[in-house]
């Protein structure tokens, strides 16, 4: 193939969210289901961004499965993370929740 | 490629090694265990030990089929002398299965330095036994494969997971025997993973360790869930179980075991890790080397292990082969790396191509050749206190049979 190949990942057709396969810049410009999005931050690689809008209580999903539902809103091409997602079974936890900032386990 | 072969142990089963374990019974017999290993300086001796001084069955039920275990020709145990692990029926169940086993106990054999003295001594007598045992031809479907993925990312369940899961196939195809676990990570895939099981019994004791994992992570107060899942991309529990999930591969899932179970036949089994009743003794595993060493305790030859962000272990008395999903990390980490399963994910190697590689090294590893982590001399052992109820009859179906 000529083109170069798109660092978006969709695991399922179900999926709502697509996984980032080679780092994103702000800027770049994304092909999201022919629709042409501007990345509006730097996204590293095995993160989710946003196939389609979604608003909160919107169950995301990955593998065709659901895991976990939106707290907020978000616009296609959007990063979808901790700031806007959360489990459906156990919260998750970062560093900062345990022994300070620098803490961890 | 060199053939497999084994070292054929009394109870017909092979090993792909023939180690030498020194075992410290308590905390306080582990300076001198550590030392007689070190100063032995040979890379088929291995420390292995239990640090507390009360009892637990189920610490018991591991050291005893770690002693056991195929891939070990003979055990050196190490007592303090005054702890609660009951010494001589773990030499007795050593004795019994036809290894030799020695025993030292430091308040009887005059303190650190001529326990040490007596140590290497004994390790060398151990060896010149263990020497003899019988290599014979080993076959596929004489494996025993446990997988297992540490400092996962989002790109472990996209490459190196579902590639463990392709070999994991072929491997049960053949006939062998290959585990996956913890259920505490498989929160969310209960009921797509209840479906798979041969028997619908088997489907709903599936669903109810699933549940009963969720249960105490909640009560511990964390998920199997670390920052850097996080870093990587990860966002819930449930994401990181579907991508862990994915190194099952597809085959009928023929039993669910616990820790020290030995899977009475070939197929693909689900370890139960998280202790029955009210959480007693903390976390389920504190870390990778807990899940490796119960993989291990229930007969695994070898460990396949995924990282996406880069973990570096292997283990004592089975060799671990690491599998790395992200191509970032594997261009930081190669020299940890048995396999760069990030090349799926830059579209350079199918999931298939890599599920073959590993297969290769599962088989060249069974050959006698030494896995990245193996010749760098990684050989973490953990274990700690948990509690377990017997499985019920319905978990191994093909056992009742």
């Amino acid at each position: 193939m000529s083109t170069p190949i798109s660092p978006l990942i969709l695991l399922h057709p179900d999926d709502n969210v697509l996984v980032v396969r080679a780092a994103i810049r702000a800027g770049d410009a994304l092909d999201i289901d022919g629709a042409r999005v501007t990345a509006t931050q730097d996204v590293t690689v095995g993160h989710k961004l946003a196939r389609r809008a979604l608003a909160a209580g919107d169950k995301v999903l990955k593998y065709g499965a659901p895991i976990g539902s939106m707290t907020a809103t978000v616009d296609v091409g959007g990063h979808v993370h901790m700031h806007n997602m959360k489990s459906d079974y156990i919260a998750s936890h970062t560093r900062q929740v345990v022994g300070g900032s620098e803490g961890g386990h | 490629m060199a053939e497999m072969r084994g070292f054929l142990r009394s109870d017909g089963r092979k090993g792909i090694r023939n180690v030498i374990v020194v075992a410290y019974l308590v905390e306080c017999a582990h300076h001198v265990a550590r030392r007689i290993v070190t100063l032995c300086d040979d890379m088929d001796v291995h420390l292995i030990g239990f640090p507390g001084c009360y009892p637990n069955s189920y610490a018991f039920q591991i050291m005893t089929k770690l002693c056991t275990h195929p891939n070990v020709g003979g055990v050196l145990l190490l007592s303090l002398g005054c702890e609660s692990f009951n010494r001589e029926a773990l030499r007795q169940a050593v004795a019994a299965s036809g290894r030799p086993v020695e025993t030292l106990v430091i308040q009887q054999a005059g303190g650190t330095k001529a326990t040490i003295e007596a140590g290497r001594a004994a390790v060398a007598r151990l060896k010149a036994i263990a020497d003899q045992t019988p290599v014979v031809p080993m076959a596929r479907h004489e494996l025993v494969v446990g997988t297992i993925c540490g400092g996962s990312d989002g790109t472990s369940g996209i490459t190196a997971n579902p590639a463990v899961g392709r070999c994991f196939d072929w491997l049960v195809e053949a006939g062998a025997t290959c585990i996956f676990e913890e259920t505490g990570e498989l929160v969310g895939c209960e009921r797509i993973m209840s479906d798979r099981a041969v028997t619908p019994e088997l489907g709903a004791e599936i669903e109810a360790c699933v549940q009963k994992a969720e249960r105490y992570y909640t009560i511990m107060g964390f998920g199997s869930f670390a920052p850097g899942n996080a870093e990587g991309g990860l966002t819930t529990q449930e994401e990181k179980s579907m991508g862990a999930y994915s190194k099952s591969g597809s085959s009928p899932i023929s039993g669910l075991i616990k820790p020290g179970d030995i899977p009475p036949s070939g197929g693909l089994y689900l370890m139960d890790v998280v202790p029955d009743g009210e959480p007693r003794f903390g976390f389920p595993n504190i870390s990778d080397n807990a899940e490796i060493v119960e993989l291990i305790a229930s007969g695994s030859h070898l460990i396949l292990f995924t990282t996406g962000r880069g973990s570096v272990v292997g283990s004592a008395i089975s060799p671990v082969i690491k599998v790395c999903a992200n191509p970032e990390t594997y261009s930081r980490l190669s020299e940890d790396m048995d396999v760069n399963a990030g090349r799926i994910l830059e579209g350079k190697a199918t999931l298939d191509e890599v599920g073959a590689e590993i297969l290769g090294l599962v088989e060249a590893a069974a050959a006698g050749d030494r896995t990245v982590s193996e010749a760098l001399g990684h050989q973490e052992f953990i274990l700690t206190y948990k509690s377990f109820e017997p499985v019920g009859p319905a978990c191994l179906p093909t056992r009742a049979a």
